[in-house]
């Protein structure tokens, strides 16, 4: 593990998020330049600080606003989306101390699509509401059902995963009841395509409201960090080394839903990246979370914007939904975990 | 540092799983609790420890009452053994040694020199030291009791409350478990099964049955054919052994 003689490994950890750092901002800058039509490195560059005001390159205008309105913009949200899907699943494997469990166990998802489903076809709120506020209030409306039936979150963790489950079904059904009474085959569709996740309607203040609410909730994971650790042999556990167990369980199921809904609601409900991406940071950077959590940040990060260039490339004249390319890759990796979480003995 | 618990009741819904107990356990010393299964050993021990809150009654260590004192405050003079915790995360034996250090350490404070000689010594004294490096998924039971001692150990506490710790081990580790809880310099309450381990290793024993306590003194005091009979609905003869004259229990087969 190499984790022993100082805890922190922090010369390791530095090093780790100093290598992802540059493999992120290379994926930014890919997924900036590749699309329907490639746009040269240098031209990235130079549209960038030209809105940035640091250089006045001749640059075709079209050129700088595709690079700076539509593609950045939404290399930067898949960039944040990924890193809180990831810290919320690092989260949650944690307290629910489930090596399967991620950020929609909560049942989350399944609440913003009834929103999102009450919007489109219901067409609640017209006008007034927007999908993504629908999404938000589903999701919470989800959340509270949960909270609710696991005593504020208070009993153990197979009885949160069974209200989450017992959430997600009726949300779902209703969801699928609202769709079949009430949608045409277009409207189904459009629910359809929602619900796997795209980044293709985003823009600069989706950027600036995800940012402002991954960096608040990674801030307070972090806070709470040491914690989390000492959930590591249970909930009576951590209570006899003196963690309030009932107000962090509390704070941090309300972050993660938070984080997810915020998500779920602007870009849809991205499965995989949650799940898969904890593991694979464990991997690398050991169980402290004081380590994990950025860890699992900049490899969510890069995970989902390397997604979100497959997603446009793989198929011609396509955008192939990203839910779709990340299941493509967590559904394997999902399997090794299964394989190697059987009974050693 | 010395514990008293004055009339104690806790219970789930309607039913009284700890009716009215009082107990004082004396600096250094090392209380057994013993009595049969569903008599609340454990809950009594979550009770002192200050992991469930009483109905009634309260809990004093070393002249507090531990209701007014804040969680993370009396981890650091109360540690907790469950019986056989374990865990699927991928830890070695160092990192859950380190995880007693938890209530000493602020949220972002870096790992001190306390710490890590916390750690060393804690280790020492239940001879895992060379461990510190090994995974704790291939450590056998008697190692992982011994990991969660040496963790205990690492709060730096002056009660510590072992929860049959000698579940599931062979007679070799239950003893060596047993008499290092004993020789430890802290103030230990041990619930135990085995009435003949809880004889020779502890100093005074509480016998509990319907959640009261129904004897308290020392094991020859306590340890009686009648109190076997009533109370375990067993019957045996009781000698006094070789071993310091602790009583020894032979259970007849009738």
């Amino acid at each position: 593990m190499g984790s022993d003689r100082t805890e922190g490994g922090a010369g390791r950890l530095a090093l780790f998020l100093c290598l992802s750092g540059i493999v992120l901002t290379l994926a930014v800058a890919a997924a900036t330049a590749i699309g329907d039509y490639n746009i040269g490195l240098r031209t990235v560059f130079l549209s960038v600080t030209n809105e940035l005001g640091l250089t006045g390159a001749e640059i075709a205008p079209i050129e700088q606003s595709v690079v700076w309105n539509l593609r950045l913009s939404r290399a930067l949200v898949a960039a944040l989306a990924g890193a809180g899907l990831a810290i919320c699943g690092a989260i949650l494997q944690a307290l629910l101390r489930n090596a399967l469990a991620e950020p929609f166990v909560l049942g989350v998802s399944a609440g913003a699509s009834t929103g999102a489903v009450c919007v489109i076809v219901l067409g609640i709120g017209a006008g007034g509401l927007s999908l993504s506020l629908g999404a938000f209030a589903g999701a919470f409306a989800a959340f509270a059902l949960v909270a609710m039936l696991s005593n504020g979150a208070t009993s153990g963790p197979n009885h949160t995963i069974l209200a989450g489950v017992a959430a997600s079904q009726l949300f779902n059904a209703l969801t699928s009841y609202i769709v079949t009474t009430s949608g045409n085959a277009q409207q189904a569709r459009d629910v359809m395509f929602w619900l796997l996740g795209s980044f293709g309607g985003v823009r600069w203040p989706d950027f600036q409201l995800l940012l402002v609410v991954v960096f608040a909730c990674l801030a307070v994971c972090i806070w709470m960090a040491r914690s989390l650790d000492a959930f590591t042999f249970g909930d009576e556990d951590a209570a006899s080394l003196g963690v309030p167990v009932g107000r962090i369980r509390l704070v941090l199921f309300g972050v993660t839903a938070l984080l997810t809904a915020t998500i779920v609601s602007m870009v849809g409900a991205i499965g995989f990246v949650g799940l898969v991406v904890p593991h694979a940071a464990r991997y690398v950077v050991g169980p402290l979370h004081l380590r994990l959590l950025p860890a699992c940040a900049v490899v969510g990060a890069v995970f989902m914007v390397v997604a979100d260039i497959v997603s446009r490339v793989i198929a011609t004249q396509q955008t192939v939904p990203i839910g779709v390319v990340t299941a493509l890759v967590g559904v394997p990796f999902f399997a090794i975990i299964l394989y190697r979480a059987r009974p050693q003995t | 540092m010395s514990v008293i618990a004055r009339n104690l009741s806790w219970g789930v819904r309607r039913k009284t799983i700890v009716s009215d107990v009082s107990l004082t356990v004396a600096p250094g010393e090392t209380l057994g609790l013993i009595g049969p299964n569903g008599s609340g050993k454990s809950s009594l021990l979550r009770l002192l420890a200050g992991l469930r809150r009483p109905a009634t009654g309260q809990v004093e260590i070393n002249g507090r009452d531990i209701g007014q004192v804040p969680r993370k405050a009396l981890s650091r003079e109360v540690a907790f053994v469950q019986q056989s915790a374990a865990t699927d995360t991928n830890v070695t034996v160092a990192d859950v040694v380190r995880l007693g250090r938890t209530p000493h350490r602020s949220a972002l404070a870096g790992w001190s020199e306390t710490d890590e000689s916390a750690v060393t010594e804690a280790l020492e004294r239940v001879g895992m030291t060379s461990r510190r490096r090994q995974a704790w998924q291939t450590l056998s039971g008697g190692e992982r009791q011994r990991v969660h001692i040496a963790r205990a150990l690492a709060q730096a506490p002056q009660v510590m409350f072992l929860d049959e710790p000698t579940n599931h081990l062979d007679i070799h580790h239950q003893i060596e478990i047993l008499r290092m809880v004993r020789d430890l310099d802290l103030t230990s309450i041990v619930a135990l099964h085995d009435l003949n381990l809880a004889a020779m290793y502890c100093d005074r024993i509480v016998v509990l049955q319907g959640g009261s306590v129904c004897a308290c003194g020392t094991p020859e005091e306590v340890l009686t054919p009648d109190l076997l009979r009533d109370v375990f609905r067993v019957s045996a003869h009781i000698d006094a052994s070789a071993d310091a004259g602790r009583p020894h229990i032979r259970f007849t087969a009738e």
